[in-house]
């Protein structure tokens, strides 16, 4: 498969996995496996002292996966800004998937702190994957500030429902000048294959994969439909028609 | 003296460091991240850091996410 480019840097898979609601580390890391992701997200949560825990880090290998801390649990701009610094702080390249989602019931992201704060973390040096609602003139927007990617969603985060907002996705990959990466809502690989035969440069999934029955062979699968989508896609599509185009020869000799 | 540790309130030793504190509760200074009042302090900057009575730490890692 023709390879990923974000800032500069080149990824052979274009699927990216998210490491949360995993049922252990194990699970994860078969999951991360499976899919054959190079990009995996992470969260920033105060350390609880009285129930301590292993890290997750020392599950994931870091000369094989680049890590993505993201910044969920933010409510605005500010917040945001705070998680990608503390990121940054400890000792991860500068990237940040940014996440401001002040809703905690639909946790749609909030387009004007999201776009605020790419501003402030574009100009700090940081390379900024910021997750939006399917909006075209924001994706814009985030693009001239300086984004490494647009992160749009297929449906609410860990709803499963696939790529509900399609029509406006296909907007935003016909605009973007930056890789377009669906995340959110992806729950089947054939919602994977959708969004990249649409022309999507990368899909983010993590809920599909953490709640499968066997989370590696649920990696693999994605990995297929990517693979799937993004080969459809290259090879180009036929364009959909209301009226039956025969795939036979229509001169016969049943009938004179 | 008392700071908030994680949004709860703990008892110090008066001129404990955030290293000496970090020690205390068994946590590894390469798999956190400190901020102190807001301000994120260096690894290498965290023996040298004395808390005082009010302070707000807030100590930080990484869980999964997506």
């Amino acid at each position: 498969m023709d390879q990923l480019i974000i800032a500069d840097r080149s990824f052979k898979s274009r699927l990216m996995v998210g490491t949360g609601k995993f049922a252990s580390n194990e699970a994860m890391v078969a999951a991360m496996e499976g899919s054959g992701s190079e990009i995996v997200t992470v969260a920033l949560r105060r350390v609880d002292v009285d129930n301590p825990r292993d890290s997750m880090l020392e599950h994931i290998d870091p000369a094989r996966y680049l890590l993505l801390p993201n910044t969920s649990g933010a409510r605005d701009a500010e917040e945001a800004i705070r998680l990608a610094r503390i990121a940054r702080a400890a000792g991860c390249d500068p990237w940040v998937k940014l996440e401001v989602t002040p809703d905690p019931y639909y946790l749609l992201p909030d387009p004007i702190e999201t776009l605020k704060a790419a501003e402030v973390l574009v100009k700090e040096g940081f390379i900024v994957l910021p997750y939006i609602n399917a909006d075209p003139v924001l994706a814009k927007h985030l693009q001239e500030a300086g984004t490494a990617t647009v992160m749009p969603l297929g449906a609410p985060i860990g709803t499963n429902k696939g790529v509900r907002t399609r029509d406006n996705i296909a907007i935003i990959i016909e605009q973007a000048n930056v890789p377009v990466v669906v995340d959110a809502g992806l729950g089947a690989p054939s919602h994977a294959a959708e969004a990249m035969e649409m022309g999507a440069d990368a899909v983010l999934v993590n809920t599909a994969l953490a709640v499968a029955r066997d989370p590696g062979a649920m990696g693999a699968a994605f990995k297929k439909g990517v693979e799937a989508g993004r080969e459809a896609y290259l090879a180009g599509l036929g364009k959909q028609q209301d009226k039956a185009q025969a795939s036979s020869p229509l001169t016969g000799f049943l009938r004179k | 003296m008392d700071i908030i540790f994680n949004g709860k309130p703990r008892e110090l030793k008066a001129g404990t460091s955030i290293q000496e504190l970090l020690d205390q509760l068994r946590l590894d200074c390469l798999q956190v991240v400190v901020e102190h009042n807001q301000n994120i302090i260096p690894r290498q900057r965290l023996a040298e850091t004395v808390l005082e009575d009010g302070d707000v730490l807030e100590v930080i890692h990484f869980v999964g996410g997506g």
